[in-house]
């Protein structure tokens, strides 16, 4: 047994190059054990590849993995105790749903019976029972992905990763998984960890998550951490609908001649404050209205709850904020 | 723009373009069963079950049967390891010059048949290789590879990486993905590629003119039969053996590629 202090992965300096592109450059990472642990970032931030080199199928061209405290530089995907749910899930098209849960038992030789009654009794975890006898191509989209996580966990990994597992699923869908995935994650104690390049999802879901920007880990840390206190302009930016406000606006809004960023639910519209600014658009969003102004050269936006004065476009009208919000950031 | 219905003129075009294409087969048959042995007359004088025994005890027919039974057996065995391993190849790896690559395993179906034929022969001769059976046997491996090829790499093309790659994460080691994975979802692309393969070397006449010493396959023989009149319904009745061999492998390659496009779109 590993001690509980043991991460359950470890990158260290890892950095993968195709040709000339930097994929993944230079990542230090530590996933604790039973971390329910995001990565998040736009397409070809290199999150995807930090997955694959965990499961195995990329190798760092430097640096260190360790998973479990095991160096893994020279373990194939096989041979690891981690397991993959896939973006498009993978499902084997010729084989039933339940040789599909039982096929990591069936290639480790345990006999057919055991091996079935297990993928059974995964088919029961993910609320899939009696669907044994289909085969993938019978399933609707989120079924399919219920059969790919029964398939990853009849393993038990020590480690599951999961590959934009809710990318393909409609809205409705995606947010009771994301509420089940949670809570089989919380009953079965394994570390998971999911790339996503979607904030709300990576917010709701993960107890802490990394922020990946041109191959390098722009921010680290707990959603709260992250969404109240981006470090540079593009975490600000990408988290959330965060404003960034230029050095000389935050002077102008009483901080430092630095760049900041500001939460748009934190701005109230009020007849005086810190600034004043020209109302350029108004979006109604149900639960409230988010509205932008113009102050200088720069568009600020304010959410105002619904039940509250919105006011009319082309309307002069002050914005004030708790100073403590104006976050001010080091990039 | 994209009607139901085709008008009267466009269905009548169908139909005659279909006749012109499928009446001379039926006049084939036809005639295999005429009491007249020296021409084609029309409509024949009677019909007659004879010419089915006479074939049967013409000793000349046996050899070119089983020599055109052998070379396509032999030729598809070879095209069908070679072409799935170039495939596999193929649709896997990326390389410098794999296009160009792709290019030349398709050029011997491309090439006019002449041509393959000219350019083995010469290549048989510089090489001191005897004509025999096994030079036609290799001439008629370079266009079968390329139809196993196709098939193959269609297939693979369409196994999205991932089903591979989830074997292995499931922890399956290569031989087992290979067994469990891959070969269940070649398999019928294969066996398409293979019949496919043996009907167009069991009819093959060019390239086997070029490459042939003083065998003659079946239709070489038959090429040979219908210059002297002599009962020349035996010729019709050995086409029909030809149309059934070759015909029921195609029709079989084509419901066995059809089934397997459902099989293998329906993880996506």
């Amino acid at each position: 047994m590993t001690s509980p202090a043991t991460p359950a992965v470890e990158f260290r300096a890892v950095t993968r190059h195709f040709g000339s592109v930097r994929a993944v450059d230079g990542v230090d990472l530590t996933i604790a054990e039973g971390a329910f642990f995001a990565m998040l970032g736009p397409s070809g931030s290199g999150k995807t590849t930090c997955l694959r080199l965990i499961s195995g199928f990329e190798k760092p061209t430097s640096g260190q993995i360790r998973i479990f405290g095991q160096d893994v530089s020279d373990v194939p995907p096989n041979r690891r105790n981690v397991n993959t749910v896939f973006q498009d899930y993978a499902l084997f098209p010729h084989m039933s749903v339940r040789d599909n849960v039982a096929y990591g038992l069936m290639v480790k030789g345990v006999d057919r019976k055991t091996r079935l009654d297990r993928a059974e009794e995964m088919l029961s975890l993910v609320k899939l029972p009696g669907y044994g006898d289909r085969k993938p191509g019978q399933l609707s989209g989120g079924q399919r992905q219920r059969v790919a996580l029964a398939r990853a966990l009849v393993n038990e990994p020590r480690v599951l990763l999961l590959d934009e597992p809710l990318g393909a699923l409609d809205l409705k869908l995606r947010e009771a998984m994301q509420d089940e995935l949670k809570a089989l994650q919380k009953r079965l104690g394994i570390t998971f960890v999911f790339v996503t390049h979607d904030q709300h999802e990576a917010l709701s879901m993960a107890d802490s998550l990394a922020v990946f920007s041109d191959g390098k880990i722009a921010q680290i840390g707990t959603p709260e951490e992250v969404y109240a206190r981006p470090q540079s302009r593009f975490v600000a930016d990408f988290v959330g609908s965060s404003n960034v406000l230029p050095p000389d606006l935050t002077r102008a809004l009483g901080g430092p001649a630095r760049w900041s960023s500001l939460r748009p639910e934190q701005v109230r519209i009020a007849d005086q404050g810190q600034g004043r600014g020209i109302v350029t658009s108004i979006r109604y969003l149900g639960a409230g209205s988010r509205v932008a102004l113009r102050i200088g050269e720069a568009e600020v936006a304010a959410l105002v709850p619904a039940g509250q004065t919105v006011p009319e476009q082309g309307a002069e009208v002050a914005i004030a904020f708790d100073p403590a919000a104006l976050h001010v950031m080091e990039g | 723009m994209h009607s139901d219905r085709a008008s009267w003129g466009l269905k009548l075009g169908a139909g005659l373009g279909l006749a012109f294409l499928h009446l001379p087969i039926l006049l084939i048959f036809l005639y295999a069963f005429t009491t007249e042995e020296k021409s084609y007359q029309f409509p024949p004088p009677g019909l007659t079950l004879k010419w089915f025994g006479v074939a049967w005890e013409r000793a000349d027919i046996w050899p070119p049967l089983w020599l055109s039974l052998q070379v396509a057996a032999i030729a598809t065995v070879l095209a069908m390891i070679l072409g799935t391993l170039v495939a596999a190849a193929m649709a896997q790896s990326r390389f410098f010059g794999r296009d160009q690559i792709s290019l030349l395993i398709l050029l011997p179906i491309a090439l006019p048949g002449v041509i393959t034929g000219m350019a083995l022969r010469s290549a048989f001769s510089v090489m001191d290789i005897p004509f025999s059976v096994w030079t036609i046997i290799l001439g008629h491996a370079t266009f079968c590879i390329v139809i196993v090829y196709n098939n193959a790499v269609a297939r693979f093309r369409r196994l999205s990486g991932g089903i591979l790659e989830a074997s292995s994460d499931l922890g399956a080691n290569g031989f087992q993905t290979f067994r469990h994975v891959l070969l269940p979802n070649l398999g019928s692309a294969l066996l398409a590629g293979g019949m496919l393969a043996f009907a167009l070397s069991f009819d093959e006449v060019i390239v086997t003119t070029f490459t042939a010493g003083q065998q003659s396959t079946l239709p070489i023989w038959m090429l040979q039969e219908l210059v002297r009149p002599r009962q020349r319904p035996v010729t019709n009745v050995v086409a029909i053996v030809v149309f059934a061999v070759t015909f029921l492998p195609i029709l079989a390659a084509y419901y066995l590629t059809r089934d397997g496009d459902q099989t293998a779109g329906a993880g996506k």
